[in-house]
Order: structure tokens, then C-alpha cells, then sequence
């Protein structure tokens, strides 16, 4: 029951957040490339939950980041990525437990980590246009975008994150 | 559980699997399964984002209201000069319009400018510069749209369709890197228009002995079949020119007529004569509908039929040439 509710409150966040990404963030036509709100999300709930659900939930959000509209990259490339973000961002549940200037900060290392790999990746698989330079300037302004959405989003995100795994642990007590 | 065996396995197992879905998807080229994943993934947020796209542009318009509203009173004054050069432009619609069908018979070219458009609305833009430049539209497989067909809106060449679903479809932009388009300049003289994201777009001539001038408009050249380009379609204006030595080819910068930062309403070609009623995209209710506002770039160059190849065009057809009666 609480992992269901669980499950369902993150599916609901990161659907929300890839709605979000598509509708409102894409069109504004920031300089440099938008935030990454689904990213942004799956660190935050990593760092509630762990590093085991934190890869795991990476890699799902990340599948669906690869296949939603109007996405047109490699499957499995945001996979990848955020699982891996998700994994880096979990390892650090305990230490931030109390803290949440150090949680905004791995938060921000991670999206940074996943950001950084996910130009690698494109690097790697041609999907770059012209210059590496300047994809790793749209995506230092997405990190930076990010840092800026961070202190609205990481304690939402981890209050119903902790919320949820409160009413686990009450019933398992 | 701070980090241990078992999650360290699994986590190898994830990264595992992702890298064999790049793989394969790498290899298939985007068909097959992930064709079909894409497709799952449209069909169920398309509607969805298609929804929010409905909620959230009227906020997004207001805002955009409310931080030019300085540059309303240049914009409305500058609006005016247009329309006035318009009216005059239109006045001579008809004597041009005589003129282009008498060409139009000579020359045999019956489909160019002749599109038949399926009005969609952007509900969706991807993630731009270093990443790809993609949006969803509105259309989907059950109005007509299948993958391949050029998209254009008002000011010229927008994209190509990608990945289409019942009610959305994604369009690669023409700024995508991954895009490349053949055009023909005024003289009939070929090259490659491609995108290079937010920079402007390059310019390749396939003939040595052919020069291009600044300020030269691009149309697309057309494809087989007409797919993914349908011909005609103006693409750009040239701003910049290399001077490469005798015998080499040369290139330069293409602005697109299309502002990919404000795209809204677009048609989708889905066969080369107009007949279908929904042709009609623009509001106003003149005779001017889809391919008809675009010479060169609106108010910049009003001096109606002057570049031939432009002229197909800018044939207001429809209404006026041909009361659409088969549709």
C-alpha cells in the first residue's frame, strides 16, 4: 500500500515534470538550453530514497524523457544519464538528511553530472550540431537554469518523498 | 542501505540496458520497436501536452504582452506601413495573378504553390541548442499526416515530419542540425540549405561555376514523389557568401524567413493540389491563404513579383484562380 502510493506520487511528479519541460520551458526559448525539470526531480527523490530507488527511478523517468514527443535523440540516452544521476544523487540520502543547503547542493552536482554525461553521450553518438563548445555552454546555462529552480523543487520534492515513505514505515511498525 | 552488492549490480544492470537500447536504436536507425515506443510515448502525452499547451499559452502570451509593451507603439506603427504596402501589393494581385497562370500553363507547373495544407497548432517545443530542435503539433495520423511531409507556416519552410501518432506529430525543425533541405535559387541553380541550431543556417552550392549573391532567396527544390519536400517552399535569404577560389564551391549563411523562436499555427503538406477546406490558415479573410504572404520576408521587400522563382509562389491562388470545388 505505502509503496504504491509511492510509486504513484513519483510517477505523477515526473510525468508532471516532462509536461512541464514540453509546454513551458521548451517554448520560452531561453538562451542556451532550457531547464531539465525531469532531472531535477528524480535527484531530489533520490536523495529521500537512496541509491538503489534513485537508479531505478533515473532510468524509468529517463526512458520515458527518451520516448515522450517531441523528443528525437537516441533511446535510452536521458536512461542512461539519469540513472546514473539518480545513483550519484542517493548516495548522499544520510548526510542530507538535516541539511537542506548540502541537499541543494548534490542536487546541483548531480544535475551537473547527468547534464554533462548526456552532452558526452551526444558527443559520442553524433547527435551534436556543429561545435562541442556551445552545447557545453546551452548545457552549463540548463545546469544553470536548474540551480535557480533547485530551491523551489528539491524541498517540495523531498517533503512528499519523505511523506510517503513516513506512512511506509508507520505501517510496517 | 547506504550503497552496497546488490544495488551496485543492479545499478550495472540499468546502465546495461540503456546502453543496449542506445545501441539498438542507433542501429535501427529510430524504426522498428522504438518507432512503435515513440509512438506509445505520443499517444499518451501528446493529449496531454496538448492540454497543458492550452493552458499555459495564454499566460505565456500575456507575459509576452506585458514585457514589449514599450515596442507596441513602434510595432502598431510599423504594422501600419505594412499594411498599407500590402494593400497596394494586392491591388496588383490580380494582374500578377493573370500573368502567373499564363506561366503556369506555359511551364506545366501545375502543383507549384498549389499545396494542400492541414492547419496545425505548436503545442510543444524540444529541448533547443546543444540538444535538438523538434515540436509537437496538434495533427496527428487521423488528420492525414504521415511521416515525411514538409511542414511550412506563413514565412516559409518550418520542418519535416518525424514521428506521427492519432492526434500529434513531432516536426524536426529546419534548424536542427540533423536537417538538411535542397534549394533552388532564382537563376535554377541548386545547393543544400542545412541547420546548425541557433547559429544561422549554412549554405552549400553544388555547382563550382554557380556564385550567389547576398540578399538572394532560397526556395526548397522539391524531392521525388514530393517527399519530404514538396517544391516551392521559401526557405531563406542569403546574408553571407564565402569567395572561394575558381573551381570551388561555394557556401554561405542563410537566415530563415520562418522565427523559430514564436512558432504557432503551421501547415502540414499532405498532397500537392489544394482542395481540402481547412487550406484556408490564415484568419483574415482575403484571398490570401497559406503560401501567399512570403516574397522575401514581409515587410522588407515589397516589391511584389520581382525574384521569378519566388513568383509560383506568391500566387494567391486558391479562391481567387480556382473556386476549389472538388474538395
Amino acid at each position: 500500500m505505502g509503496r504504491a502510493v509511492g510509486v504513484a506520487a513519483i510517477a505523477g511528479l515526473v510525468g508532471l515534470a516532462i509536461v512541464i519541460d514540453a509546454t513551458v520551458f521548451g517554448p520560452l526559448a531561453l538562451p542556451g538550453a532550457p531547464p531539465n525539470l525531469v532531472l531535477l526531480v528524480v535527484t531530489s527523490w533520490a536523495l529521500a530514497s537512496g541509491p538503489l530507488p534513485g537508479a531505478v527511478l533515473g532510468f524509468l523517468a529517463g526512458l520515458a524523457t527518451d520516448i515522450v514527443p517531441p523528443a528525437d535523440h537516441l533511446v535510452g540516452r536521458y536512461a542512461l544519464v539519469m540513472c546514473i544521476a539518480g545513483y550519484v544523487a542517493g548516495l548522499w540520502r544520510e548526510e542530507t538528511r538535516d541539511s537542506v543547503p548540502l541537499a541543494l547542493l548534490v542536487v546541483a552536482v548531480s544535475v551537473g553530472i547527468g547534464t554533462a554525461l548526456y552532452v558526452g553521450s551526444g558527443l559520442v553518438f553524433g547527435e551534436l550540431p556543429g561545435s562541442g563548445a556551445s552545447a557545453l555552454s546551452a548545457a552549463l546555462l540548463s545546469v544553470g537554469y536548474d540551480v535557480v529552480l533547485a530551491p523551489f523543487v528539491v524541498p517540495a520534492v523531498l517533503r512528499v518523498a519523505r511523506r510517503v515513505a513516513g506512512t511506509r514505515s508507520r505501517q510496517a511498525a | 542501505m547506504r550503497d552496497n552488492r546488490r544495488t551496485r549490480l543492479i545499478l550495472a544492470l540499468l546502465l546495461l540496458t540503456a546502453f543496449t537500447l542506445i545501441t539498438l536504436d542507433y542501429r535501427l536507425h529510430g524504426g522498428g520497436f522504438f518507432g512503435s515506443a515513440r509512438r506509445v510515448g505520443s499517444a499518451i502525452f501528446g493529449p496531454i501536452e496538448r492540454a497543458a499547451a492550452d493552458v499555459v499559452r495564454p499566460v505565456r502570451d500575456a507575459i509576452d504582452t506585458l514585457g514589449s509593451v514599450g515596442s507596441q507603439r513602434k510595432k502598431i506603427h510599423e504594422l501600419e506601413r505594412q499594411v498599407q504596402s500590402l494593400q497596394s501589393q494586392l491591388r496588383q494581385a490580380p494582374f500578377d495573378q493573370h500573368r502567373v497562370e499564363e506561366l503556369d500553363r506555359i511551364l506545366h507547373v501545375a502543383s507549384a504553390g498549389q499545396y494542400e495544407l492541414v492547419p496545425a497548432q505548436v503545442i510543444a517545443v524540444g529541448r533547443g541548442d546543444g540538444f535538438e530542435w523538434t515540436a509537437t503539433i496538434d495533427a496527428g495520423s487521423r488528420d492525414g499526416i504521415t511521416s515525411g511531409l514538409t511542414v511550412l507556416n506563413g514565412d516559409g519552410l518550418v520542418g519535416r515530419v518525424t514521428v506521427v501518432s492519432a492526434d500529434t506529430s513531432t516536426v524536426v525543425l529546419a534548424i536542427d542540425p540533423k536537417f538538411n533541405v535542397g534549394v533552388r535559387l532564382p537563376n535554377g541553380a541548386v545547393g543544400v540549405v542545412s541547420g546548425r541550431g541557433r547559429s544561422a543556417m549554412s549554405l552549400q552550392l553544388i555547382d563550382p561555376s554557380v556564385r550567389v549573391a547576398p540578399g538572394t532567396g532560397l526556395v526548397t527544390a522539391g524531392s521525388v514523389n514530393e517527399r519530404p519536400f514538396v517544391r516551392g517552399v521559401p526557405v531563406g535569404t542569403v546574408t553571407a557568401v564565402t569567395t572561394p577560389l575558381a573551381g570551388e564551391v561555394q557556401t554561405g549563411s542563410v537566415r530563415p524567413f520562418v522565427d523559430f523562436a514564436t512558432l504557432d499555427l503551421v501547415g502540414v503538406v499532405v498532397g500537392p493540389i489544394r482542395t481540402d477546406p481547412r487550406s484556408a490558415l490564415l484568419p483574415s479573410p482575403s484571398p490570401a491563404p497559406q503560401p501567399a504572404s512570403q516574397p522575401t520576408g514581409p515587410a522588407s521587400q515589397p516589391s511584389g513579383p520581382a525574384s521569378p522563382s519566388l513568383g509560383p509562389v506568391s500566387q494567391p491562388a486558391g479562391p481567387l484562380s480556382r473556386p476549389t470545388s472538388h474538395g
